[in-house]
């Protein structure tokens, strides 16, 4: 059976494609943001909660990090109803991929705590700053030069992540994509379109991350 | 939800059902573990091209550099139904189970042969120049010098790739692969409680990786304290 | 005929030229110095010679044959009868100091494993090495892994040994140890180019002495003629700033 390479159907379906890689930095923009509150949350939990607080945070994430992404999804979406919550698929994906994100962002964010040095904490205080004048001035430009990078890296990993919203008929990048290969039976091109569509999204992104991360925090960005 | 787990529990528990979700694990695990052995070997060979130097080679080192770079950023479903559709143009009949492990080892060799990549070039510059000043060959440097010194900066995160992709593998149920996740779909649609069914595959996954995960720990902790030997 | 004779090499890193014509001989069983000012192309030289940085024009010949660098065979062939000594050792972090003297010769030169070993800890003995010779290279100090690097050249039964800076890396205690182990291979008549910046070394075994500035060869003569008597003015001002300190 041969299979004759066409692309000039597909390429009609370009701007719809768009639309879909544009939905997809939405959710993994809103992801990440909740991702973000909830990684620092536990974050704190782990650095400075009481053995009870640090035991739920570690629970949290051993649990998100050892499990698929995919089946917390499909809980959400299809074991929730059970309990009389129901979901929309969109909700369930974005709750999903928010649980997720929080659970491998309370990790680096964790790290990016830690890598405060004492001494540098003690040449502060030598300097005379106050408690706040601390946190002002050393710790959080410390924190977000040491975090933005990797920050940076799992946002782009959730960009490509968010194509299992597709799964639950989302219609996003690779949502489209499944819908405009059953108009057409292109196959082969539709998502080799959509892969090279999710490389220009991703080195975008990562190239504005890159000269954000050097102006804004001086950062060393060495991206994916 | 609570009670419907309790009622259902004995009849989803059964020997036939544990077997089908025991099988559906064994392939979760063998599509990773091949994926990222078969990921290895072709990482390997990618980060080395990488680092061909001159023009006679530059066809190999742009394949590897596309490889690498493409893939690294194409979702793992979408990779999944290139290969899948790929599959199905040219009309080769191979099992789902041999096209979903060609996707993996796809993705796979891509992220290895860049955490290979950067093993390779924590070794100094200068332990090559030392190899090249006594005529060894490129293989000969890499099996007697570079490797023994680099394997334990690439183990570990390699280790940590192969980790995090058990849990990716989930995607390939969307190609109709029977592994964990396929698995507690149709377990699902016979009609037990989604949250038993997904509750169940949940620990099932959590069981395969949290060990692998703590002995990954483990292996960066030991490996962080001796560079050398 | 010279026992090696290097004429008009010139090299570049990138588009940074660093070599502009160098010529130079170097007669069997004598000591050749290659002094100068940091970044005049000395070690670039050294590089040049072991085909580690192929040469843009000019050309080497060793007894009489002319190697040609952008022949792997000849290269192969020419790495064989040279070997030389790193500026910062270059040991093989993952060996012993045993196994970086005897992984070449077993493995590379296929000579037979137990007379190679017997060798080798000779040259270590003879280094003054002997109780180090199972340390790995980060248990050693930097003159001890000098020294290794020095009996690993040596197990090559070069015929024309490079020493790069071999004094550079180390604290000045650690200096006269490995002096003395080259002072002991030239008393052997092994031939030899020394990069360096230990005059009075340089002074007390050379029987020539190359000035370099800027990848050109300013000066050549013996080390009384270059030191004493410079003819080149830039000679004169780098020996005078040398004898000041």
């Amino acid at each position: 059976m041969g299979y004759a390479i066409n692309f000039g159907q597909v390429f009609e379906y370009l701007p719809y494609l768009a639309g879909g890689a544009w939905l997809s930095l939405q959710i993994a923009f809103l992801a990440f943001c909740g991702g973000l509150v909830l990684g620092l949350l536990g974050a704190f939990a782990k650095t400075f909660g009481g053995p009870i607080l640090r035991r739920i945070a570690n629970a949290y994430v051993v649990f998100f990090t050892n499990t698929p992404q995919l089946v917390q999804i499909y809980f959400l979406f299809f074991a929730l109803p059970e309990a009389g919550i129901l979901l929309s698929s969109y909700v369930a994906v974005l709750i999903g991929m928010t649980l997720n994100a929080g659970a491998y962002l309370t990790e680096i964010q964790r790290a990016g705590f830690s890598s405060v040095r004492q001494t540098e904490m003690e040449a502060a205080e030598t300097l005379g700053m106050s408690r706040w004048q601390q946190v002002r001035y050393v710790i959080v430009p410390h924190i977000a030069r040491v975090l933005f990078p990797p920050l940076s890296n799992h946002y782009i990993l959730m960009t490509l992540g968010t194509s299992m919203a597709a799964i639950f008929g989302v219609e996003e990048l690779t949502g489209r994509a499944l819908n405009v290969n059953s108009e057409t039976f292109r196959s082969i091109e539709v998502f080799t379109i959509t892969g090279v569509m999710y490389i220009l999204v991703t080195l975008v992104a990562s190239a504005i991350l890159g000269v954000a991360g050097r102006a804004l925090f001086r950062a060393k960005m060495r991206i994916v | 939800m609570l009670d419907r787990i309790l009622e259902e529990a004995p009849r989803f528990f059964t020997y036939y059902n544990l077997i089908f979700l025991g099988g559906a694990l064994l392939t979760t695990f063998l599509l990773t573990a091949f994926g990222c052995l078969l990921g290895f070997l072709f990482g390997f060979l990618m980060a080395v091209a990488r680092g061909t130097t001159g023009w006679l080679l530059f066809p190999i080192r742009a394949l590897a550099f596309l490889i690498t770079e493409s893939f690294r950023r194409i979702p793992f479903l979408v990779t999944l139904f290139i290969v899948f559709y790929a599959f199905r143009g040219t009309g080769i009949s191979w099992s789902i189970f041999w096209v979903a492990l060609v996707a993996v080892v796809v993705i796979a060799s891509s992220f290895i042969a860049e955490i290979i990549r950067a093993g390779l070039e924590s070794v100094h510059r200068n332990q090559w120049d030392a190899a090249a000043a006594m005529n060894m060959s490129t293989v000969q440097a890499l099996r007697y010098v570079i490797l023994p010194q680099a394997w334990k900066v690439i183990l570990p995160p390699a280790f940590s790739f192969f980790v995090l992709f058990i849990k990716d593998t989930a995607l390939a149920s969307q190609i109709g692969l029977v592994e964990l996740t396929f698995a507690g779909k149709v377990l699902n649609n016979r009609g037990f409680s989604a949250a038993l069914v997904f509750g169940t595959v949940l620990i099932l996954y959590f069981i395969l990786s949290y060990p692998m995960t703590r002995f990954g720990v483990w292996l960066e902790a030991r490996f962080a304290t001796s560079r050398h030997r | 005929m010279q026992h090696l004779d290097i004429v008009d090499i010139s090299a570049r890193y990138g588009s940074h030229q660093v070599l502009r014509g160098i010529s130079l001989g170097v007669d069997r069983g004598q000591i050749t110095s290659l002094v100068g000012p940091s970044g005049s192309g000395k070690s670039t030289l050294l590089r040049v010679l072991v085909g580690l940085l192929p040469p843009e024009t000019g050309h080497v010949s060793f007894d009489g044959q002319r190697i040609d660098y952008s022949n792997k065979k000849n290269v192969k062939a020419i790495r064989d009868r040279f070997a030389i000594v790193f500026q910062q050792y270059n040991l093989f972090q993952n060996m012993t100091a045993l196994d970086n003297v005897t992984i070449a010769p077993i493995k590379i030169r296929k000579r037979n494993r137990a007379e190679v070993i017997d060798e080798a800890e000779e040259l270590l003995a003879k280094v003054g090495l002997k109780e180090k010779m199972r340390s790995y290279p980060d248990q050693l100090s930097g003159g001890q892994q000098q020294r290794v690097a020095i009996a690993r050249a040596l197990a090559l039964k070069p015929e024309l040994l490079l020493l790069d800076e071999v004094t550079a890396s180390l604290d000045p205690e650690l200096v006269s140890e490995v002096l003395d182990s080259i002072r002991q291979l030239a008393a052997e008549g092994m031939t030899m180019i020394i990069v360096s910046h230990e005059m009075g070394f340089v002074r007390e075994v050379s029987s020539t002495v190359a000035f370099m500035v800027d990848g050109k060869m300013v000066e050549v003569g013996s080390p009384a003629d270059v030191f004493e008597n410079p003819k080149e003015a830039r000679t004169r001002e780098f020996v005078n700033k040398i004898l000041q300190h």
